[in-house]
Parts: structure tokens; sequence; C-alpha cells
């Protein structure tokens, strides 16, 4: 028997309530929510929102590979900070995850980091290069559940086919990166005024409206399910809004950036603002956030992806693409304003561990009987971000110097706190 | 002025400036002994990561007419291949002691990056397809020059060519635009950036349409791998298109002025030999590149003191 905790005067959001409360917790699981509860810990919530944990469908944890960027342990450590429970690892790995060996190692990793339930998912294509199927089956028999070959597109329209036809029939989910690579090539940022001004190679919107297109018709036609990345234009988000309309097993994901920051911030030279598909304009954000409101985009996800110093200092055009996003996400979806509180806990734990089909573990509602994943966050908390003190063990967040609002104040993994006022236990 | 970046950043009064401060160093160059003492004791290193003849020779040649000391860093021979260690690279510089680096890259925005790794002065000397603001120095002198025109009021000046992946014409556009001329660009769609919508200019598809009505025929050089990137689909069609042949000489203007930032390409953007133009200033552009650098070194490095004492 574990001690028992309860977490005092926190509004908890479920899906059907939200009320001020306390919550109980033992040996891993919530035993009672209700008031003036007792128990041998006590951490405080009162304004604090208490819900279930984070999940992040899209996180570069980089191990195993680039570990000087950053490990499972500091990309969890920096993902309880964030109040996530749950992070999908991406597969651009080295080697990728493409091996049931790989994803196992990943998967180990995880656990022994211990921070949060790390979820390995797959490639679509071996080594990512898009030529010729991963074993699927083997690493959906592994317990892979989403594939992906995210940082770059599968372009081929047939093995496309082909894959989202086997992935029916193995009853998991493909997420696309969408980038037709041609329209692309040496790309930078968005192309708009500003790259013609800066000389740029730009990233046209309709090289992801181009693939977002193809493959929800290739959705329609082998009715396997599918989920789209970080979608970062418009017309991308009225595609699937329409998809949706007819039904289609289609969700999708933007990243907190994507909701906030332009690509104006390029003109400044700094590569921290270099990130794939690249910062677009007011009018996509706006678009974005209408999609987040009326349920065509399912998820917040970070594409939290750490860069180490030397790789940033590049130059524009040589710097990898990419940019922080565990330790930031509420931040930074709270300081925009999107949406409803509930709607955020939606965002970013309830739809996405549906996607992720770990919602046996994650985003249930806080109730007697469910898994002890929560996260207390206060919503008007403003902080700003000190490069020093990041979990993470890359620094390359573009938030330095911005006032971010809302921020985790605890963690529970398990029924255990892995960040208590917004300190990581260890 | 700290910096020499971009035209944008120096503004029509420190074009002007820059402009006059020229005649200065266009005197100087005339001397028996084209050399002065204003910046003895400074040292200008030149950090060239893209090959380069006229702008490299004409900034060090201006440094050495200041009496500056100059350092050459010569990419080839040094362990910066990709550009990773450039933060090194100009840390290690600095601390031999620099006051100003010139600097070439193939990547957009160096210039910027490198001002938070050094306290020296940086001088653009081109960075990718982004800015050369020394080049369009050069040229708005030798229009000057050629003209006696104190500002471009009225002027009408046509660039023709690869504007799509030309610092030299994103600085000239700027640089002609803040002095006051009407500036029109001629090129296929595919070498005109996607949008140019808020440039202060107008667009035109074919040269035959306006070289009858230009001031100054500003030709910029294609190079060949555009035709491989599928930008035009031979180099002799282009050069029909675009390419400045005798025929286009004719409908020229009697007075009209041409130019090029070199090197030329003879044969496709330039079918005649400059030398059969009458008004080419190709050779003007070259000659004026020292002066027009030395009144940048001196902007930037010069206490002010008096040019007019013999090293």
């Amino acid at each position: 028997m574990s001690k028992s905790l309860v977490i005092k005067g926190g509004t908890i959001v479920n899906r059907d309530s939200q009320v001020i409360g306390d919550v109980k917790i033992e040996n891993g699981r919530v035993v009672e929510v209700g008031k003036n509860l007792k128990g041998e810990n006590q951490l405080d919530a009162s304004g604090c929102i208490v819900s279930s944990g984070f999940v992040d469908l899209h996180a570069h944890l980089r191990e195993p590979g680039k570990e000087e960027a950053e490990t499972i342990e500091t990309g969890s450590r920096a993902g309880a900070l964030g109040g996530y429970t749950a992070l999908v690892a991406m597969p651009n790995t080295d080697p990728p995850q493409d091996s049931v060996a790989v994803i196992d190692f990943v998967r180990e990793q995880g656990k022994r980091a211990g921070l949060v339930d790390v979820v390995p998912s797959g490639c679509i294509t071996l080594g990512r290069q898009g030529e010729s199927l991963a074993p699927m089956a083997e690493l959906a028999t592994a317990g892979v559940t989403l594939f992906t070959d995210d940082g770059n597109g599968v372009q081929d329209a047939a093995l496309m086919r082909r894959a989202l036809e086997y992935a029916k029939g193995l009853g998991v989910t493909l997420a696309q990166h969408c980038e037709v690579a041609e329209l692309t090539k040496g790309a930078v940022m968005n192309e708009c005024s500003c790259c013609t001004d800066l000389g740029l190679p730009g990233w046209p919107s309709i090289a992801e409206e181009l693939m977002v297109f193809r493959d929800i018709e290739l959705v329609r036609i082998t009715g396997a399910s599918m989920h789209f990345l970080h979608l970062s234009t418009e017309r991308s988000v009225e595609l699937v809004r329409a998809a949706k309309r007819d039904g289609l097993p289609i969700t999708a994901e933007a990243t907190p950036h994507h909701l906030s920051l332009t690509q104006e911030l390029l003109a400044s030279y700094n590569p921290v603002y270099k990130v794939n598909p690249p910062l677009r304009s007011n009018a996509d954000i706006q678009a974005l956030k209408d999609g987040l409101r009326d349920g065509t985009i399912d998820a917040i996800a970070t594409d939290h992806a750490p860069h180490p110093r030397r790789d940033k200092e590049m130059s524009l055009d040589m710097a990898p693409p990419g940019m922080l996003g565990l330790e930031t996400a509420l931040g930074v979806v709270l300081a925009e304003d999107a949406c409803e509180i509930r709607d955020v806990v939606a965002l970013m734990s309830w739809n996405p561990a549906k996607i992720a089909r770990i919602d046996d573990e994650h985003g249930g509602d806080v109730i007697a009987g469910a898994n002890a994943n929560l996260c207390v966050f206060d919503p008007q908390l403003t902080w700003s971000v000190d490069p020093e003190r990041l979990a993470s063990k890359s620094i390359n967040t573009p938030y330095i110097g911005r006032t971010l609002r809302g921020r985790v104040r605890h963690t529970i993994f398990k029924g255990t706190p892995t960040v208590i006022d917004g300190q990581a236990q260890r | 002025m700290k910096h020499l970046r971009s035209i944008d950043e120096l503004g029509v009064d420190g074009l002007v400036d820059l402009l006059q401060l020229t005649d200065h160093m266009a005197e100087i160059n005339q001397r028996p002994v084209p050399k002065v003492p204003a910046l003895r004791g400074r040292t200008v290193a030149s950090l060239f990561f893209e090959d380069s003849t006229r702008t490299r020779l004409s900034f060090e040649t201006a440094a050495k007419r200041l009496s500056a000391d100059t350092m050459t860093f010569n990419v080839s021979t040094s362990s910066v291949n990709k550009g990773e260690s450039l933060r090194d690279t100009v840390a290690t510089i600095t601390d031999m002691g620099v006051d100003a680096f010139v600097v070439r890259h193939k990547s957009v925005g160096i210039p910027w990056q490198i001002c938070q790794w050094t306290k020296a002065s940086i001088i653009n000397a081109g960075d990718g397809a982004h800015q050369h603001p020394t080049q369009a120095l050069v040229d708005c002198y030798t229009i000057r020059e050629a003209t006696h025109a104190q500002n471009f009021a009225g002027m009408k000046i046509a660039i023709v060519g690869d504007i799509k992946h030309s610092r030299v014409a994103r600085s000239n556009i700027q640089a002609f635009t803040l002095l006051g001329a009407s500036v029109v660009l001629v090129a296929p769609p595919t070498l005109l950036p996607p949008d140019v919508s808020h440039w202060p200019v107008t667009v035109s598809h074919r040269l035959n349409e306006v070289i009858g009505g230009v001031d100054v025929l500003y030709m910029l050089r294609l190079q060949s791998e555009r035709m491989a990137q599928g930008h035009v689909p031979t180099l002799r069609e282009y050069s029909e298109q675009y390419g400045l042949t005798q025929q286009r000489v004719q409908a020229l203007k009697s007075d009209a002025i041409v130019m090029h930032p070199g090197p030329m390409n003879r044969g496709v953007e330039m079918q005649i030999d400059p030398s059969d133009v009458k008004n080419s200033l190709i050779h003007r552009q070259v000659a004026n590149g020292v002066s027009v650098r030395m009144a940048v070194l001196f902007k930037l490095l010069g206490s002010g003191s008096n040019l007019g004492g013999q090293a």
C-alpha cells in the first residue's frame, strides 16, 4: 500500500462536469472525488484546474541517435513539467523506429525514466525512405498503433495507398506529415511577401494542401483511419473540415507555435523560428483557431523538436527545422485565448489519448476508479521562459522573452507526483 | 553608423551621405599616390565564404588606400565548409583584433547573425539572394556620375533578368527607389519572387515593350543552373527574350545607360560586346567600386579626421 495523496480544492474538469473539490489517490488510482478528503500527503490545487494528464501526439525525443539534443529521460521530464503523462515518440530516430528492437528500446527507456508513458510510433516505410513498407504487422504486434514517417511525407501515392490498405487490416492509424517534397526544395520559410524580401526559398501552403487532399481521397477509397500532423494552413483546415463532414475517419492536430507565431519572425534571421511546416500568416492562425473551436482539429500536439545549440547557430538555410514545445505548450495555448478551458483539456488530453489509443490509461474523467494520470494547472499564472531552467537538453524555444499564461503546478503519473509546485521531483 | 548590412538599414540619408563621401574618395584615387592615413591602425578582415573577384579585391584595395591593415580568410583552406563553426571562426578572428568584417556568404542573414558573436563592424558583401548593399552604392554612384543627377526623380530604370535569385536586384530596387527613380522589373514570372506586390516597382514580362522608354537598362547575370531547375527552358530562349542584342541596343533611347554588375554571361544576357554600346557604364561600375568601398570603410571605422594627409 502506497501512501494516499489528496489534491485539495481544485476545479475538476470532466466531460460532463466541472466542480471544485478534492481528489484522493491510492495505489495509482483515483479512489474518491469529493469535499474535505484526507490523505497522508496533500497537494494544494486552489485556483487550479485538475484534469486528466496531457497526451502529446508528437514529441521528438531524439533517442536513439541524437542524445546530444535530448534523451528519453530529459524529454520525459520536460513533458512532466508541461503536464504530460504520455508522449508519442516520433520515429525519426537513428536508427529509425521501423523494427521491433528499436520500438522495444524506446518503450524500455521510457519505463526506465518513469516520468511519463512513452508511446513509440512506428515508421510507415522502411528507414522513412518512402520506398517500401516497414514491417507494420510486426510493429503492431509489438504494440504500435500510430505509424508515421514524420519529418517526411510519404511522397509515392501508390505506396501510401498500399500503406492505408495494410493499416486498415491491422486496425492501426497512419499519421501524415503533409509536404509535397518537389514543392519545398531548399525551403526555409513560408512563401510570402517576407520571403520575397529576404530572398529565401519559400515553402508554399499548396505543398501541404496537395498532400492533405490526396490523403483524404485515399482514405475515402480505403476506409483506413488517418491522422494529419501539424496542420498549418487555412486551406488544409477547410479540406479536413469537409472530409469530416463526409464522415471520413480522419483526425488532425495543430501545434502551439502554428497557433501563436507568424512568418515575419524569420526577418530576425534567427533560426530558432525555422520549423517544418513553417510559421505562416495571421490568416492561417485564425483558421487554425476556428478549427480548434469547431472540432475540425482534434488535438494540440507540440512537435517538440530539440536541437543542440550549435545546430541552431548555423545559417537559416543550414539550420535544422524545429523548436521545443513540451514545457511551453499549455502556456502558449492559454495565452492565445483560442478556446475554453474545457476545450483545452479535450485538445491536450481527451482527444489525443483516443487518437493514440491509450484512452484506457490516459485522458479519462477524474472519477473514482480512474488511473491517476493527472495534471493540475493554474490557468491564470503568467510567466516567462528561463532557458537555463528548461528540463530539455536543448534550448531552442522561440518563447524566450514572451509572456505565457497558464502554468502546470503538479503532474501526477500513475499516482505519483512527477511535478510538485512547478518543480520536477526527479 | 556601426554596420552596413542592407540598403534598408542605411536609409535615404545614409545613402546620399555615402555617395557624397565617395566623391572625396574618387578625388583621392586621382592623386599620384592614392593613399591616405585615415584608417591607420585599423584592421579589416575579409570573410568570403563564396567566390568573388571584384568585390573582394575592391574592398581590399579600398582598405589599403585608407592605410588599414587587412586580413583575408580563405574558406577553401579553412575548417569551415558547412557553416557549423561560423561562430568559432568569427570569435577567433575577433580575438586577433579586428575592427570590421567584410562578409560574403551563400546564406541569407549571416551578416546579422555574426553581430551576436563579435563587437566588430559588419559589412555585407552579399548574403544569399538577399542583399549586396555596396554593389547598389556603386551602381547609384555610377548613375549619378554619368547623369550628374543628385537624385533619380523622373528616371526610369529597368532591371532585367533573374530578380528572384539576385541580391543585387534586392539592394538596387531599394536604393534606386529611395533616390526617386521608378523601377520596372523585367523577367519571366519564373524568375520573379513569388509576391512583389508590396515592392514599389512595376513588372513586365516583355523586354521589347519597355526597352524604348528606359533611362537605365540594368542587366542581371543568368546562372546556367536556373535551366536545370526549370526556371527557363533553354538559355537560347532566355537570351532571345531577355538578352541584350544589337536590335535591342538600337531600340534604346540615344542617352540610355547600360549596366551590369558582372560577371557577364556573354552570349546569354549579353549577346553583344558591352564596348559596342555607346553608353555602357560597365567599366565605370568596376572603377567606382574602390571609391565606394573606401567611403563605406571610412564611414564605419574613420573618426572623421581629415582625408587629406599623405600616408
